[in-house]
């Protein structure tokens, strides 16, 4: 049962994904690149490059791109309902008891100790993907000298201006992508 | 009249979600304009009470916030609509694009902007990382940063299931706050 699996899948990254944004990453790539065969990496580094692209939440998009490759358009929205599906119930559930009590002290205590492993994760997964735009490859290989030089420089000029000047990022993306024409072309 | 919010809230989230790049963050000052300041539907104080909230649930911030925000003004029907405007605009995006996607990726100039993309993506994420990492160290706390390069190793190094990482934090993170209440010391 594809559809189930799709499901299931979703539902478990939509209902650990805690933190925002970059969270659901490393969870995406857990659920459709390790444990179920549905993306390689080099495709999971496609759908994280769209997503940043195009507007929504990372974790949608991925289960529209996801659900689509595996099950065609109804795969796309079984995927999405039970990627938000947790969060329409925790969301209410902590909204009745917020307009209860007005207290959300345990919770944030409880987010506050997920937290330092949320951003371990992101930096895990981020390693990964440095690696696959410098060596196509989701692992180093054994010569470390194959490098392409283009994407490091992309890389550090894009990491430097986002430090110093706190572009907003889509720019930074679309220079990226100019980049990379050029210099296909030239 | 009714059926007047229900069309507003749609229209609006779906505009909100369909112009909001990058996610996260980015939807709560717009939303923020939108039902404050230009609807007057919610306080600005409930605002940002209900943005805790979207950021301590699971789930994309941008749909969390939109189930409070239709839940708000309009109950359960409300947040349907909500959920549904937000979800729409990148449901309908993506799914276009992965029918090129094929095409798209065998276009030796799209090739050439993905490939550079990939390390746009890269400098956008260890920014990202930078932010996060810096706000957790500044805290000066020994657990947590204990936490963060625990979890790191676990990850990276022994491929640990993430989700059982995640829920070993969250009791940490429960245990902690207990602590801290009875010492009566502040909270993180």
């Amino acid at each position: 049962m594809i559809y189930l699996e799709l499901f299931w899948s979703f539902f478990q990254i939509g209902l650990f994904s805690i933190g925002g944004g970059y969270a659901a990453m490393p969870l995406i790539q857990s659920q459709v690149v390790d444990i179920h065969p549905w993306l390689t990496m080099s495709q999971f580094a496609d759908i994280m490059t769209i997503a940043e692209m195009t507007p929504g939440p990372i974790a949608v998009n991925s289960a529209t791109f996801v659900g689509i490759q595996v099950a065609g358009i109804p795969g796309a929205v079984i995927a999405t309902s039970g990627c938000i599906l947790p969060s329409c119930v925790v969301v209410m559930t902590l909204a009745s008891i917020y307009y209860r009590f007005r207290e959300l002290k345990m919770v944030q205590g409880v987010l506050a100790g997920i937290r330092p492993a949320v951003v371990a994760m992101i930096a895990s997964a981020g390693i990964t993907l440095v690696t696959m735009a410098f060596y196509g490859e989701r692992v180093l290989p054994a010569d470390l000298s194959e490098i392409n030089v283009i994407s490091v420089i992309i890389f550090a000029v894009g990491f430097f201006v986002l430090r110093k000047w706190k572009v907003n990022p889509i720019y930074v993306m679309l220079g990226a992508g100019a980049v990379g024409i050029l210099h296909g072309i030239v | 009249m009714k059926q007047k919010i229900f069309i507003k809230l749609f229209l609006s989230t779906f505009q909100l979600s369909a112009c909001t790049f990058g996610g996260g963050f980015v939807i709560i000052p717009l939303m923020q304009k939108k039902f404050v300041d230009e609807l007057h539907w919610i306080e600005e104080q409930e605002m940002m009470d209900l943005t805790a909230i979207a950021q301590s649930s699971p789930g994309a911030i941008a749909v969390n916030a939109s189930i409070l925000v239709g839940y708000h003004v309009a109950g359960m029907a409300g947040a349907l609509i909500t959920v549904l405007g937000t979800v729409l605009p990148p449901l309908i995006i993506i799914s276009v694009i992965s029918f090129f996607y094929a095409a798209f990726r065998d276009n030796a100039i799209v090739n050439m902007a993905m490939t550079g993309m990939l390390a746009g993506v890269a400098a956008v994420i260890c920014d990202v990382v930078m932010k996060m990492g810096k706000s957790i160290f500044q805290k000066k706390r020994v657990l947590p940063i204990a936490v963060l390069s625990a979890s790191f190793i676990a990850v990276r190094f022994m491929k640990i299931n993430i989700i059982l990482i995640i829920l070993i934090c969250a009791v940490i993170g429960a245990a902690d706050t207990l602590y801290l209440g009875r010492k009566g010391g502040k909270t993180l």
